[in-house]
């Protein structure tokens, strides 16, 4: 059966975990995000909290993907089988990229400008708002994009606890040694990766300021 | 009148470690520059930064136009001070009137009152409103970035100026150039200003008068005159390198 033939028949499906693969990525970067930007400046505010931070992310970030959500499953509140548990481990492996990112975004400044602005009377926040994060964001928003295309990677394994995705049809394919059903759930996975990284990469090439 | 700025035994100590500045006293008054002269490492800059705050001095008494600087709120303290430092510091992601608008605008001047301000200060530093006023800092020839960078420190009208060692990253043509024009500077806009240098004959060019510095104490002050004249060896070591 042909790969275009699968889709025709199966199309409501294949709608349905597009819809989930896109939502576990959306919300665990967002939630990624929320944390990881302040965490990151709190970071250039705290530099004996860098070593530690940096590191114990770094941790997380080895741990293989299948084995964090073997490690979640039994854990009460975040645990258990489905969706919460995926995303609670993508948010896990997108934090890395992007506390680091914001951090090294910020240290970048040139500290000329930093002294000049704290120096011209700027507080805190002025100097985080108006200076660093605008000169940083380049450098914050490419930790983004690569927290997001991994997610998207890392997002199909979350079929094997129950979180649905495209991954669904890879595991399902995999267990009936069907191809046809192996593409069905890699291509779009594959392809969603690649548009993340083109339309993250033009938001950075947009917004970014650069000389 | 109140003197823009009074010093008195100022000294800074490195936490658990040396003493960079020792029982510093001075007095600039307002239209008066002094030059604070000396060596590298002899606590010039220093002394600029416990002015205003960058460091916290751990002996003595600083005033800013006749108020205690440790009793002001540290943003209030500086947005009445004019800060130019060799490296400039513009905001590269500012154009050239957000750069010079950046204290009146901290300071909550409506818009327009912002915006008259800039294309005083562009006209005083001799830069087109028209031409400059939308640049980008890196679309500037160093002269013009220094000179964007010291109409900034005079938006907001202070008091007081502290210049460390503003023209330092100059090529020759353009340093006696920007020099020629601070002397004009100072003649009208009547501000105390503190300016830090190692070369001798920026600092009797520009000085009213001379403070020279030396292990973080200040070994000599007095008029450029009385500078040239004077016999303390730091002043003649300053004399023959000139």
């Amino acid at each position: 059966m042909s790969l275009l033939a699968f889709y025709a028949r199966n199309s409501a499906e294949v709608v349905g975990l597009v819809g989930q693969h896109v939502s576990l990525v959306a919300i665990s970067t967002a939630i990624a995000l929320v944390i990881g930007v302040p965490l990151g400046v709190l970071l250039t505010r705290r530099p004996a909290l860098r070593t530690p931070v940096l590191g114990l992310a770094n941790v997380f970030q080895t741990v293989p993907s299948l084995a964090l959500f073997g490690f979640l499953i039994p854990l009460p509140f975040i645990g258990g089988i489905g969706a919460t548990t995926a995303i609670v481990a993508l948010v896990v492996y997108a934090l890395l990229p992007i506390v680091r990112n914001t951090y090294e975004g910020i240290a970048g400044v040139d500290p000329a400008v930093r002294e000049a602005a704290r120096g011209m009377g700027m507080t805190d926040w002025q100097l985080l708002t108006q200076v660093e994060l605008p000169l940083g964001l380049g450098v914050i928003l490419a930790g983004v994009r690569i927290a997001t295309v991994v997610s998207v990677g890392t997002a199909t394994i979350a079929a094997a606890i129950g979180a649905g995705g495209l991954g669904v049809y890879i595991f399902r394919g995999v267990a009936t040694v069907d191809n046809t059903l192996i593409l069905a759930g890699a291509l779009p996975a594959a392809l969603m990766a690649i548009a993340a990284d083109g339309l993250l990469g033009l938001a950075e090439r947009r917004l970014a300021w650069r000389r | 009148m109140t003197a823009a700025l009074e010093i008195s035994r100022l000294g800074y100590r490195v936490p658990g470690g040396a003493s960079l500045v020792e029982d510093l006293s001075f007095t600039v008054g307002i239209g008066e520059t002094l030059v604070l002269l000396g060596r590298s490492g002899s606590g010039k800059t220093t002394t600029l930064k416990l002015i205003n705050r960058l460091l916290e001095p751990s002996a003595g008494e600083v005033r800013v136009a006749g108020a205690r600087a440790a009793d002001l709120p540290v943003t209030r303290l500086r947005r009445r001070i004019g800060y130019v430092i060799q490296e400039i510091g513009l905001f590269p992601h500012f154009t050239v009137e957000r750069n010079i608008g950046l204290v009146p605008t901290l300071e909550g001047w409506p818009p327009p009152r912002v915006a008259a301000r800039v294309r005083e200060m562009l006209a005083l530093v001799g830069l087109d409103a028209g031409t400059f006023g939308g640049r980008y800092p890196h679309e500037l020839s160093g002269g013009q970035r220094q000179r964007v960078g010291v109409a900034r420190a005079l938006a907001a009208d202070p008091p007081l100026l502290l210049l460390d060692e503003p023209f330092g990253a100059l090529d020759p043509i353009t340093r006696v150039e920007l020099q020629r024009e601070f002397q004009g500077l100072e003649k009208r806009l009547g501000k105390g200003m503190v300016f830090v240098t190692h070369d001798v004959r920026e600092g009797l060019l520009l000085g009213t008068r001379i403070g020279l510095m030396q292990g973080g104490r200040l070994t000599f002050l007095g008029t450029p005159d009385e500078f040239r004249q004077s016999e303390h060896p730091e002043v003649r070591a300053f004399m023959a390198a000139a």
